[in-house]
């Protein structure tokens, strides 16, 4: 039977199995120091994840199922202008979302740590700081990449893996960008191109989001298990319930529950907040107490504000040939041009994009590998048969095309986490209540995404062109800003060493901590982030 | 297009069922045994070929091998699945035994087990693991048929893709064809 008991000693207790968590936790077990992981979810069977990729496919379940979300555990309530499919965006067990995720890992840009928020918060640390970090976690996560963006912020070091070739379609998008002056190159992935760190090379399955069957995609089992290889102890399925404080202030209890219906009390010296973005500040809000009336870390009343995710904006069409979709559950090509000067305007062989003088957030374009539909999952869903279900499929197939998009939203302190007392979760904790709103500049940013990838499209001579805009958009799944990062105590959570400005012994390692979003898939920063963390952490020890 | 005991293998695979060689595929040993009520695992296999009859394009040969050599695999690894398929089966049988002639679904002619298939809505429900007839029968028999046939690479190239999601057959498929 598992051991759920408390450790008898713990120099630090990392609360959450995510990349951050599990990252945090072997940097300091390595480091010979007694780590406790205390994981909300269960651990999953590696043997379970090819049953959980035909899950993927066949469509009984919604892709939450595919990894059990869902349930009283996992309750909450969206009650902001657009509804947030929280459940859509998050994992709860060992490893986290990233046993879900699809595995694009980029640095942020250096503009992103000099951008200044609407009520003049900045980022306290730079590019310069984080660099370094960066390095460590491209090798940590094994990712696959060349230096071929020139937009990209300066690094030193090759990536630890060669790139994925761009696919038969990327050379379709590739022409077309040329004549339009429009920049391509290719994206870092957390998946083996080649074997890496006793894991194989990617063989192809194409279920990349919600699972990976062969494990050459990257998730943070991985850093769990070397954690544990170097002492760390992992207990599973015991969310902890509220951090109680001392007479000094300082973090002295983690109360969690297990399956048996226990609560049991994990003392350290040191914590380490890693529960995701939406997580980390419901449990600070949930160890409220008299000597913490608003919540822990909260006296700047900033812990669940300024929410923040990516928005989606996308753009897809026909062509008169074949494209080659399906193959790959990934992306090789992405764009970057856009990002630091959204409104810029390009001059190519042949055309152009013509200039935005509006005000508008980052965006990151992608050239999709995975347009129009899935021929297997068409077949399990349609309402044929036969040789009618074959000529259905063989005409649907073949042809399209699809440009995806991230933009960047503008971090408000009306968009929010906080609790719901009216629900509870299956420990009678209140649940989280996500307020997500988009502002006019993510509209307006969203509607120049779709018009550069329109413009795009068209040049390639697609059919039918439809778009993902700001009426259709949702959110990428990316938390961010809601325990954020500053100098200044009175408006934010954490310092620049990741520790909480309130409790002295008590830090985050999360999206939670950026001050702006930028528009680059999030986990790479998190994870260089995370091994700040461990090394502030380490030097209090 | 023949449907080989290699596809069959591959199918498993992308049914996560790892089979050591093709040697070793059940069809070589004998077939599962179910449960003490109601049909067996012959009676599944049965079944199932003859859905596959209906569901399968015509331009597929050697469907009753590689039926066989899938289905006994998957029902001897998953009992879970093998459980459902075996009630769901029995159940059809009872539908059978009532509306038609015969006693079995497995041995109606093409057309009959077609219409039976119509008769209870199975090409506009919704696959169910468990619930209503009709929602099982499109879970546990056509849709695992389906799945076994257009994830695999011959069932792919019918329709226009040589490595369909679910299959792992490497990912230099994406690439420009030499
Ligand atoms: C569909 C999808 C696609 C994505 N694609 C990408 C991508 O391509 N690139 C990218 O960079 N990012 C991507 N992401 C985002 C990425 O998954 C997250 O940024 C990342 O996993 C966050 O890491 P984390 O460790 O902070 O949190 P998580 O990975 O969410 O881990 C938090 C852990 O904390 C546990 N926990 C929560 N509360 C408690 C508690 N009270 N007690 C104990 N444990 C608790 C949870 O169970 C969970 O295991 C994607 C996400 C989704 C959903
Ligand atoms: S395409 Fe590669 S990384 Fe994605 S699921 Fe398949 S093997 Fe894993």
């Amino acid at each position: 039977m598992t051991d759920r008991t408390p450790s008898e000693r713990a120099d630090a207790c990392v609360v959450g199995s995510g990349p951050a968590g599990a990252l945090v936790a072997h940097r300091l077990a390595s480091d010979g120091y007694d780590v406790v992981v205390l994981e909300a979810g269960p651990r999953f069977s590696r043997d379970s994840r090819e049953e959980r990729m035909e899950r993927a496919v066949r469509p009984v379940d919604g892709d939450p199922d595919v990894w059990d979300v869902g349930g009283e555990r996992d309750a909450y309530r969206s009650t902001g202008r657009r509804f947030y499919p929280l459940n859509a965006a998050r994992v709860k067990g060992v490893g986290g979302t990233t046993l879900h995720w699809q595995g694009m890992v980029m640095r942020y840009h250096e503009a992103d740590f000099e951008r200044t928020t609407p009520d003049g918060a900045t980022w306290p640390i730079d590019y310069a700081d984080l660099r370094p970090y960066y390095a460590e976690a491209e090798a940590a996560l094994g990712v696959a990449g060349a230096s071929d963006n020139p937009f990209a912020p300066p690094r030193e070091e090759p990536y630890p893996l060669p790139p994925f070739e761009p696919s038969y379609s990327d050379s379709l998008f590739a022409e077309a960008c040329e004549r339009l002056g429009v920049v391509t190159h290719s994206v870092p992935n957390a998946r083996n191109s080649e074997g890496y760190d006793g894991r194989s090379a990617c063989v192809g399955y194409g279920t990349c989001q919600p699972v990976c069957p062969s494990g050459a995609k990257y998730d943070a089992s991985v850093h769990v298990r070397k954690a544990e290889n170097e002492g760390a102890r992992v207990v599973d399925r015991a969310p902890v319930q509220r951090l109680e404080t001392d007479g000094d202030g300082r973090v002295e209890t983690a109360v969690y529950a297990t399956p048996d219906g226990a609560e049991h009390r994990q003392t350290a010296r040191q914590f380490v907040l890693a529960c995701g973005g939406v997580e980390t500040p419901r449990l600070l809000l949930l160890s409220q107490s008299s000597d913490h009336p608003d919540g822990l870390a909260n006296s700047s009343g900033a812990v669940g504000r300024y929410f923040m995710d990516h928005c989606y904006a996308g753009a897809d069409g026909r062509l008169d040939e074949e494209t080659r979709q399906n193959h790959v559950g990934f992306i090789t090509t992405e764009c970057h041009q856009f990002y630091d000067d959204p409104g810029r305007a390009t001059q190519g062989t042949d055309g152009s994009v013509p200039r935005s003088d509006a005000d508008l957030s980052p965006i990151k374009l992608e050239f999709l590998n995975y347009a129009g539909p899935s021929p297997v999952e068409m077949a399990l869903s349609g309402e044929e048969w036969g040789d009618d279900l074959r000529d259905t499929l063989e005409a649907a197939y073949g042809d399209h095309v699809g440009m995806g998009g991230l933009v960047g939203q503008t971090p408000r302190p009306e968009n929010r986490v906080t609790l719901d007392t009216s629900t509870t979760d299956d420990h009678g904790n209140p649940v989280p209540d996500v307020q997500w709103s988009l502002d006019a500049r993510t509209r307006r940013s969203i509607e120049r995404a779709n018009e550069i990838q329109t413009r795009v499209l068209t040049e390639m001579g697609a059919r039918a062109v439809s778009t993902v805009g700001p009426d259709e958009t949702g959110p990428a799944y990316h938390h961010m800003g809601t325990t954020r990062m500053g100098e200044d105590p009175e408006k934010s959570v954490v310092d620049a060493r990741l520790r909480t400005h309130d409790v002295a012994n008590l830090s985050i390692a999360s999206s939670s901590v950026f001050v702006t979003s930028g528009a680059l898939n999030p986990t790479l920063t998190i994870a260089a982030l995370a091994l700040k963390t461990a090394d502030h952490v380490r030097a209090d020890l | 297009m023949e449907l080989s005991r290699r596809d069959a293998l591959v199918a498993l695979a992308s049914a996560g069922i790892a089979v050591g060689g093709i040697a070793t595929l059940s069809a070589d040993r004998d077939p599962p045994a179910v449960a003490d009520d109601g049909p067996d695992a012959e009676a599944i296999l049965s079944t199932l070929t003859t859905v596959a009859g209906v569901v399968y394009p015509s331009a597929v040969a050697n469907v009753d091998t590689f039926v066989e050599s899938y289905a006994a695999e998957r029902l001897r690894r998953r009992p879970a699945y093998r459980e459902g398929a075996r009630a769901t089966v029995s159940d059809l049988d009872d539908y059978v035994a009532v509306h038609t002639d015969s006693e079995r679904y497995a041995d109606l002619d093409t057309a009959t087990a077609e219409a039976i298939l119509h008769r209870l809505g199975v090409d506009s429900a919704a696959p169910e693991r468990a619930g209503s007839i009709s929602g099982r029968v499109r879970y546990y028999l056509v849709n695992d048929l389906l799945f076994a046939l257009y994830a695999s690479p011959t069932g792919g190239e019918l329709v226009g893709i040589e490595n369909p999601q679910g299959h792992p057959g490497g990912r230099t498929h994406s690439r420009r064809p030499e």
